[in-house]
Order: structure tokens, then C-alpha cells, then sequence
């Protein structure tokens, strides 16, 4: 199986990277947004392998599990939240009705 | 060994003042006598440690302390420094043992006061500023002194500031001096461009040498005078004074005697060598002293409100000063300013307790017969107004008054080189100012003190502030007999402090010119005695409302002058300017409306959405991106 030269996978990750953020800015579901998120680490873990493989390091290896670990920690916790929101009697998953966050 | 006692001289009373500002509130009032007292108390132990020094030390001795360098540039430099010579030596006794006495006054006079704080600080920071002045050996350090007295008489006068009329007299007192401010600024720039320093010795030194083009000179000496006249109050600047009494009673003493309107004397004093240079301008000292001599002394003549009396007073014993300024008689002009220093602030002081003793009467044709229910006050008050009118032999104000005019006699002003107008003229409008001097306080005396009593007494007089009217009276008195005319006793221990050495001066004044100036204050008592004195009901009632009259008691002629030749055509443009748009009008609008839109542009930026706080990272990310892709 040929591997991937380090130009296509630099593009397979920013078209990642794009659709991510395009999700997180477009979708108003909080749960399709933390979906969007996951996908945005993704991107950078893979761009972390694909360095890695180009200079023979294993750094990059280490992070991508630091990532996973990050997003499973990161999914974990906004979950949490969105049930917290329902028990305290918020029952929507609509971003855009929270704007609570002006100072 | 003596050079660091001088910044410490300094150093009392601001360190005082700086405590009373920030203890304000969390110290009694009290304290904050006891510390404002201490200051400047500490600062009359050490001038008089100074004093002995230097008299006993050698005839031409100075002490010098150079603290810090101000400012150097090509062709200029400025010090911060202080120097103690014989002159500064006499400013320095009198201001901090006569603002020391006012202190000590004031401590009980203003006790009950809110602000006495803000008061005591404002005191002692005009001690301080005061010092700073006489004792600068730089004029530009010399200019800070002169512009902190004039920042404390505003704080001071205007102290009661819940009443506009004292903030408008604070206002006043600020500006009129400003403009004088403004002229010896010009003046100090002036002499630094020509001779490239401001220590007052290489000043000095540059203008006896000859190294100073006349027309140059002149012209620095003239601005330099018109500093000195705006903060002596003469004409045309004699306004801002009598508007002053607005401001608590120590502070006019503290104004009147020992600080702020001596300044000016002082100043020319210290630069007499520049004037005398400039003979046209001496002159000029001359004819301005006598003039405000007189028009001040006829001014107090119809005032019915006493510290009004006391400040045309002032503002008529200035006009004697310069007077002698003028002719050259410098050492005759300090002297004065010295037993001015003391019967004024006598007087100012007793006016001040007598006033509070008939609950706040001002006014003398409301009062009468005080002299059996205020002996005390009354005593006092007599010692102020005889040395004020200098009867002879008892009085300080006899000797240097003496002086002056004996000085006068000599004179010789030289208005050009071929108009050359003698002494004897100055003297005898001097000898008539003398008459009047007598003729109003005496009728002062006569009114308040004498006749049917009009007003109740209440209260008493408190001890501590009986200290300072004994001590002064004592020194109104006796204070004078430092310095004679050599037809009563050949002593001159004040020309022998302040210039050692020096051969007593060999002109001869007649006796009878010394005749002539005791007779003249007594006979001026005796028409006050005539007119006022006796029971002749006419003149101890409020004088007429004729114009003339009027005009001459609320000596509102300048003011209404001033009004209508300065002050409406400023008010006219400033009109001007806010109906027409002109540019800086836009430049500052436009400022103003683009802050506004930016400042609600950001607002609508912080909108609270997370989806629009994600977007403008993301549009932040690809304008960074953009920037590093471009550059």
C-alpha cells in the first residue's frame, strides 16, 4: 500500500480541518458542533502523524495519543454539560439561544 | 557645614504640609496644629541656628548647597540650588518666625473648622514654597518658589469655596498674578538668552560687567518688574489684594505679612544690581510706589469694612517699599519689610480676634467702645496701628520708614539722561502718604475702639492665640531699634547685617528731615482725633453713597475697567468661536464621534453567541495566515 507523501496528507488535513470548522460555524445542534470539534482534532492529529512519518520522529505518534485522549476528554465533558442544561429544564440543543456569554 | 541645613530648612514645613494632606481625616485637629507648628517651628529653630552661623561666621560668608542639576544643554543650564546670604538670611527669619506665629494663631482659630487639614496643609506648603523663593541661588528654582505661593493664595483665599464669591476672589487673585507670571517668565527667558545662565550671580556679574546690551537689559528688567508689581499688588495689579480678604483671617496675615506680597519687594531687592543698570526703569519703581502709595492710603481713607482697611493698608506700605526700590534705597525697603512683616501681621491677627469676638462683624461702624470690653485686643491693635503710622521713637515702623524717606531725600531719579526729576519730590508725596497712613488707621482705631458701644461681646480670647498678638506687639514696638537715623543714636545694626564691612553711608541727612517725619505722623493722629476721636456724631456714621464716594470705597474703577477692556472682548471671541465652526472645533468633534463609533463597534462584537465568537477566531486564524502568507 503506498504511503501518503507529506503535500497530500498537509491537504487530506486542512480539507478536514475546513469541513470541521465549517460544521462547528454552520450547525446550530450543539451535539453536530462537538461532532464538528472532534473531527477539527482529527485534522491536526493527523498532520502531527503525517510529520512524524516525514522526519522519522516518534513525537508525532506521542501527540496524535494525546490528542485522542484530549478529544475523548473534551467530548466527555461538553456532553456533560449539554445534560446538565437539560436537567436544569433547558431542554434544546440550540446554540444560538444561549448569549449569556457578553460581558 | 552649614549647606545641608538648607534643603532641611525647606524640608520642614513641606514635610509637614505632605503630612497634614494625606493624614487628612485620621488626624485631629489638634494634630494637625501640633504638626503644622512643629514644621514650620522646626524651620525658625533652624534659620536662627542659620542666622548665628553666618553672623558670627565671615563678613562676606554664603552658604551654599547645590542639590541637583535641573537641566543642561548647549549654552544653558539650570540648577536646582540654594543659597544663604545676608539678604535671604533677613526673608528667611521673617518668614518662618512671623509664619510661625500666624501658625500658632491659627491653630486655635480654626480649630473647629472641617477643613483645617487642607487648611494647615495649604500654610504650610505656602512656608515651604516662600523659602524655596528667597532661598534659590537659580531664578529659574526661584520661579518654582514664585509660582507655589501663587498656587497656595489660590488654594488659601478661595478655601471656603462653598461660597462663590470666595472661589470668583481666588479666581481673580490667580489670574492677576498670572499675568505678572507671565511677563518675568518672559523676562527670566529673556536674560538667559543673553547672558546663557540664570544663577543669579553670573547674572549679576554679566550686568555689572557690561555684557548685557542696554536695550536688552532693559527689556528684562521692565518684564521682570511687571512680575514683581502683580505680586506686590501695585498699580496696575492692585485689585487681586483687597478681594484676598475672602480668604480665612491667618491666611491674609500669612499673605500680607510674611509670604506672597513680599515677594515681589524681595525680588527686586535681590536683583537691585540689574535695576541699577537700568536707571529709566528705577525711575519707574519709583513713580509706581509713590503712585500706589498714595491712591491706596486715600482708598483706605473711605473703607468701612476693617480687613479692607488692613489690605489697602498693605497694598498703600508696598507703594513705600518700591518707593525706596526705586531709589536705591534697598536696604531702607527691607528693613520696612520687616516691621511691616511684624505690625501687619499684629494687625491682621487682632482684627482676626476681634472680629470673631463680636461675631463676625466686619464692618466698623457697627462697632464702638470696644476698648473697655477687649482691653487685650485693644492693646494690640493700637501697638499694630502706631507702628503702622510710625509715631516716633516707640515704634519699629518710625525707624524704617525713616529710613526710606531719608533714602528718598537723597535720590536722584533719572527718568532719560536730561530729564532728571530730584528726590525731594518722592519725598514729600512719601511724607503725605505718611500723613494718611496715620489719619486711616487712626480713624480705624478711633471708630472701633472708642465711643458707644454698638455690638455684644462673646466669648473670650483664647490663650494661645494671645501668645502670637504679644509677641508681635512686642516686636512692633521695640523691633525697630535695631536701625537709627544718626541724629537720635548712631546705630545701624541692620546695614551692618546686611552688608558687613561697609562704611556707614556718608550722606548726612538734616535733622530736621527726621523732625519732619515724627511730626507728620503726629499730627496726622491729631486730626484723626479731631475728625473721629471726639464725640462728633457726623463722621462716626457711615459716610455717604455719593459716586465719588462709592468709587473710591469699593475702589471698583479698575475692575470696571479691566471688565470692559479685557474681559468682555475675550468673552466676545470665546462667543465667536462657538458660533462659528473653526477648525480645531472639528478636529476635537471628529475625535470625539470616532471614538464613539469605535467603542460600539467592539461593543457589537462581544455579542454573547459562541458561534460568532468561533467565526471571529476562525477569521482572526485566516487573517493571521494571510499576513504570514503575503509579508
Amino acid at each position: 500500500m503506498p504511503a501518503l507523501s507529506l503535500g497530500e496528507s498537509l491537504f487530506l488535513a486542512s480539507v478536514l480541518f475546513s469541513v470541521g470548522l465549517a460544521g462547528v460555524l454552520v450547525r446550530r445542534n450543539l451535539v453536530f458542533m462537538l461532532m464538528s470539534l472532534d473531527i477539527m482534532l482529527n485534522a491536526t492529529a493527523l498532520l502531527f502523524v503525517a510529520a512524524g512519518a516525514r522526519w522519522h520522529d516518534a513525537s508525532g505518534q506521542v501527540m496524535f495519543l494525546m490528542i485522542l485522549a484530549l478529544a475523548a476528554v473534551e467530548t466527555a465533558v461538553g456532553l456533560a454539560i449539554i445534560l446538565c442544561l437539560h436537567a436544569r429544564g433547558r431542554p434544546t440543543l440550540d446554540a444560538d439561544t444561549g448569549n449569556l456569554l457578553q460581558g | 557645614m552649614a549647606a545641608p541645613f538648607l534643603p532641611l530648612l525647606v524640608l520642614c514645613p513641606l514635610a509637614a504640609s505632605l503630612i497634614v494632606f494625606v493624614s487628612a481625616g485620621r488626624l485631629s485637629a489638634r494634630g494637625v496644629g501640633w504638626v503644622a507648628c512643629g514644621g514650620v517651628g522646626l524651620g525658625a529653630f533652624l534659620s536662627i541656628v542659620l542666622a548665628a552661623g553666618l553672623v558670627s561666621g565671615p563678613q562676606d560668608g554664603v552658604v551654599r548647597a547645590n542639590l541637583w542639576e535641573w537641566m543642561h544643554v548647549t549654552g544653558f543650564s539650570a540648577d536646582i540650588a540654594f543659597m544663604l546670604d545676608r539678604l535671604s538670611l533677613v526673608m528667611i527669619l521673617v518668614v518662618t518666625v512671623v509664619g510661625l506665629l500666624i501658625h500658632v494663631y491659627a491653630a486655635r482659630y480654626m480649630a473647629g473648622d472641617p477643613g483645617i487639614a487642607r487648611f494647615f496643609g495649604c500654610m504650610t506648603l505656602f512656608v515651604a514654597a516662600m523659602l524655596v523663593l528667597v532661598l534659590a541661588s537659580d531664578l529659574l528654582c526661584l520661579f518654582i518658589g514664585w509660582e507655589g505661593v501663587g498656587l497656595c493664595s489660590y488654594l488659601l483665599i478661595g478655601f471656603w469655596y462653598d461660597n462663590p464669591a470666595n472661589t470668583a476672589a481666588a479666581r481673580k487673585a490667580f489670574f492677576m498674578t498670572r499675568i505678572g507670571d507671565t511677563a518675568m517668565l518672559c523676562g527670566l527667558l529673556l536674560l538667559a538668552t543673553v547672558t546663557g545662565t540664570l544663577r543669579i550671580g553670573s547674572v549679576l556679574a554679566a550686568t555689572m560687567a557690561g555684557q548685557v546690551p542696554q536695550p536688552a537689559l532693559a527689556a528684562a528688567a521692565v518684564f521682570v518688574l511687571v512680575g514683581a508689581l502683580a505680586k506686590s499688588a501695585q498699580i496696575p495689579f492692585q485689585t487681586w489684594l483687597p478681594d484676598a480678604m475672602a480668604g480665612p483671617t491667618p491666611t491674609s496675615a500669612l499673605i500680607h505679612a510674611a509670604t506672597m506680597v513680599t515677594a515681589g519687594v524681595y525680588l527686586l531687592a535681590r536683583l537691585h544690581v540689574l535695576f541699577a543698570a537700568v536707571p529709566a526703569v528705577m525711575a519707574l519703581v519709583a513713580v509706581i510706589g509713590t503712585l500706589t502709595l498714595l491712591m491706596a492710603a486715600c482708598t483706605a481713607l473711605v473703607q468701612s469694612d476693617l480687613k479692607r482697611i488692613l489690605a489697602w493698608s498693605t497694598i498703600s506700605q508696598l507703594g513705600y517699599m518700591f518707593l525706596a526700590l526705586g531709589c536705591g534705597a534697598w536696604q531702607a525697603a527691607l528693613f520696612h519689610l520687616m516691621t511691616h512683616a511684624f505690625f501687619k501681621a499684629l494687625l491682621f491677627l487682632a482684627a482676626g480676634a476681634l472680629i470673631m469676638r463680636v461675631d463676625h462683624e466686619q464692618d466698623i461702624f457697627r462697632m464702638g467702645g470696644l476698648r473697655r470690653t477687649l482691653p487685650g485686643i485693644t492693646a494690640a491693635f493700637v501697638a499694630g496701628a502706631s507702628a503702622l503710622a510710625g509715631l516716633p521713637l516707640v515704634t519699629a515702623g518710625f525707624y524704617s520708614k525713616e529710613m526710606i524717606l531719608s533714602g528718598v531725600w537723597h535720590a536722584r531719579l533719572e527718568l532719560t539722561p536730561h530729564i532728571i526729576v530730584s528726590g525731594r519730590i518722592m519725598w514729600g508725596m512719601g511724607l503725605l502718604g505718611a500723613f494718611l497712613t496715620t489719619l486711616y488707621i487712626f480713624r480705624c482705631v478711633f471708630i472701633v475702639f472708642f465711643g458707644d458701644a454698638k455690638t455684644a461681646v462673646t466669648s473670650r480670647t483664647p490663650g494661645l492665640m494671645a501668645v502670637p498678638l504679644a509677641c508681635l506687639s512686642f516686636l512692633s514696638v521695640f523691633g525697630g531699634v535695631i536701625e537709627m537715623p544718626d541724629t537720635i543714636a548712631p546705630v545701624h545694626l541692620f546695614t551692618a547685617l546686611l552688608s558687613p564691612g561697609a562704611p556707614p553711608s556718608p550722606a548726612h541727612e538734616p535733622a530736621w528731615l527726621v523732625l519732619a517725619g515724627a511730626v507728620v505722623p503726629l499730627g496726622g493722629l491729631a486730626v484723626a482725633w479731631v475728625l473721629w476721636g471726639r464725640v462728633s456724631p457726623i463722621m462716626r456714621e457711615m459716610p455717604g453713597q455719593a459716586a465719588i464716594i462709592r468709587l473710591a470705597r469699593t475702589g471698583r474703577g479698575m475692575d470696571v475697567l479691566y471688565d470692559r477692556l479685557l474681559v468682555q472682548p475675550l468673552r466676545l471671541l470665546v462667543w465667536l468661536a462657538h458660533i462659528r465652526k473653526d477648525l480645531l472645533d472639528t478636529v476635537a468633534a471628529r475625535t470625539v464621534m470616532m471614538t464613539r463609533e469605535g467603542s460600539r463597534l467592539l461593543a457589537w462584537v462581544q455579542n454573547g453567541r459562541v458561534r460568532w465568537y468561533a467565526a471571529w477566531v476562525a477569521g482572526g486564524l485566516c487573517a493571521a495566515f494571510a499576513a504570514v502568507m503575503l509579508s
